[in-house]
């Protein structure tokens, strides 16, 4: 099992830096540069500001440089937010961001799980349309529509709960967000426990465990449950990256102080070191999430276990 | 093959679900065209004696106006035409390029196969969004090449589907009987392969073209696609969204049409899903 975990790493090394090449060449070829202001710089100190950050060698000099850095665990110098580096703004921003993920994606779990047995269960009855209807609105509508409607509906018409801001440790100001991105999510995984408990229902094992007189939570949650999960596990992936995605859109409207602004922001202002310091911690992410889903593969399904 | 098509319609004619939202869908999209006969406002002049005025059918704006005195009706319109012509186009790319790829990758095989699956799943580890706003930043802003960018992330899902299909179909006699006929690889894969892997497609690319709306609106949303004095869905949205206070209908008008319209396009195809695979429970 080690020995299979430290192999996959040792070849997520190899994408992450066909991934980090890919971007550095994209980013410099777009037009523009960190220094392109509404009036333009003397031409002097635009070239001592090039010299300084190294812009002024040839694009292989500084690509090597660039990963001789990265090697060293240093993400460079931000070029727009003068006096921080990539690692700073990231590293303030990203337990927000961290936070407001992990709590979507766990609500996604924990409400999603449930409603998609229960909706299989009562197969065909009302709360089976009714559960599968609201499932297909939060695939549909866009997390940037449902956010605003919330708003507009807890917080300014009812005074519930805040439109937006942020403080720490306020469970309140995090509610709509974390709802808002655990949505999409959520109907997608409810959706794939129902499709997968209807067909694990009709199973021989299970019918067999009906059979022996089990009652009805035991046959559920010992034997059924196990296997009904799998392809939750395989969308995992999937999830993490549509809930980074989601961020970008739910910290702008809710003025959350994540990382999600730095990615447009980044892209826009040709802050090369902090737009290849984003694509770094969000491939890293998923590609660490790929393992993870890997060993939960191994878990949940015994036939992966004694495979090899 | 007919017969199997007959069954599907009679499925799909059986699920009231899915016709009443291709109703709703086929609606919304003439009225994106028929709608501005009914209303004289055009969206692009300002009223300046009505800015941000309430929704109310018996003036001039039914839907209201925005921040500058535009009309929202006739402003949702021309957006949702935007959105629509995006997703449209943006979704045919993603199909060509997909469709091309997979059946490829399928066909030949071996090392070709495992070198082009292999760049897909790359592709698939960097986040899109990153892919997107490179693409942006580097062509610039240009409407056109939004749908060439958004249909350039949009096909790495068609691609795999393509690929499997085509696997499953490659050892068959009529490629074979192609193959000893002499025809040329090209040719076995236009006439040949496509034709036949293209069920499972038509029902996959219902399912992209919303998706592919839904992510023109958030890339619009984010300042990135359509731009001022233009407006698509998203544009309309995120200027709502800063007025949500003041002047909630900016919002809801946009935000309701959208909401609608991916709604109809996902329950139908949906639908559409259900009735040609019959193993689905």
């Amino acid at each position: 099992m080690l020995r299979y975990f430290l192999t996959r790493l040792a070849g997520a090394v190899p994408t992450l830096f066909i991934i980090v090449t890919i971007s550095f060449f994209l980013i410099r070829a777009a037009p523009g540069g960190p220094f392109d202001q509404e009036q333009t710089l003397p031409p002097e100190i635009l070239a001592n500001l090039e010299n300084a950050y190294g812009l002024d060698q040839p694009i292989w000099t500084q690509y090597g440089r660039y990963l001789a850095a990265l090697a060293h665990g240093d993400f460079g110098p931000s070029f727009k937010y003068k006096d921080f580096s990539v690692t700073e703004l990231i590293g303030q921003g990203f337990p927000v961001t961290f936070e407001i993920g992990s709590i979507a994606i766990l609500l996604a779990l924990m409400l999603g799980i449930p409603i998609g047995t229960f909706a299989a269960l009562r197969h065909n009855s009302a709360a089976d349309y009714v559960s599968m209807t609201l499932a297909v609105v939060g695939v549909a509508i866009p997390t940037f529509v449902v956010l605003p409607f919330l708003g507009l509906l807890f917080g300014i018409y009812l005074h519930w709960l805040p439109v937006a801001g942020w403080e720490p440790g306020s469970i309140r100001h995090l509610l709509l967000p974390t709802i808002a991105l655990a949505l999409p999510p959520l109907s997608v995984i409810a959706r794939l426990v129902r499709a997968s408990m209807l067909e694990l229902l009709s199973s021989p094992f299970i019918r067999t465990a009906f059979a022996k007189g089990l009652p009805l939570h035991t046959v559920i949650l010992r034997h059924a449950m196990r296997p009904a999960l799998l392809p939750v596990a395989s969308f995992l992936v999937p999830a993490v990256a549509s809930i980074m995605t989601g961020s970008l859109v739910v910290e702008s409207i809710a003025g959350l102080p994540g990382i999600g602004r730095y990615m447009v922001q980044g892209a826009l202002n040709r802050d090369y070191t902090l737009v290849l310091g984003m694509v770094i911690i969000y491939s890293t992410l998923l590609i660490v999430m790929g393992l993870l889903v890997d060993l939960l593969y191994a878990w949940l399904d015994p036939r992966v276990r004694f495979e090899r | 093959m007919s017969s199997l098509l007959e069954d599907a319609a009679r499925r799909l004619r059986s699920n009231p679900a899915a016709l009443g939202a291709l109703i709703v869908f086929v609606c919304l999209v003439a009225l994106t065209f028929i709608g501005p006969w009914f209303n004289a406002n055009a969206g692009d002049t300002l009223d300046w004696s009505h800015v941000a005025a309430h929704p109310a059918l018996q003036s001039a704006h039914w839907f209201g106006t925005d921040r500058l005195g535009r009309d929202l009706y006739a402003r949702t319109l021309e957006g949702a035409r935007v959105s629509l012509a995006v997703g449209l186009v943006a979704s045919a790319v993603s199909l060509l390029v997909g469709i091309g790829y997979g059946a490829i990758a399928g066909y030949l095989g071996g090392r070709t196969d495992h070198a082009m699956m292999r760049i897909i799943e790359i592709l698939s580890g960097l986040p899109l969004i990153f892919f997107v706003i490179f693409l942006t930043v580097i062509f610039g802003r240009s409407e056109y090449l939004l749908f060439l960018s958004i249909g350039a992330v949009g096909w790495l899902t068609m691609a795999r589907i393509v690929r499997g299909q085509t696997l499953s179909i490659r050892r068959r006699e009529y490629i074979e009987a192609a193959v000893a006929s002499g025809a040329s690889t090209g040719r076995i894969i236009v006439k040949h392969v496509i034709p036949n892997v293209i069920g499972p497609v038509v029902v996959y690319a219902t399912l992209t073209v919303p998706q592919i709306i839904m992510f023109e609106s958030f890339l619009s949303f984010l300042g990135l696609g359509i731009q001022e004095p233009h407006a698509s869905l998203g544009t309309l949205i995120a200027e709502g969204a800063g007025e949500m206070e003041a002047a909630p209908w900016i919002l809801l008008v946009p935000g309701g049409f959208l909401a609608l319209l991916l709604l109809s396009l996902n329950i139908f195809g949906d639908g559409l899903r259900d009735a040609l695979d019959a193993t689905e429970p």
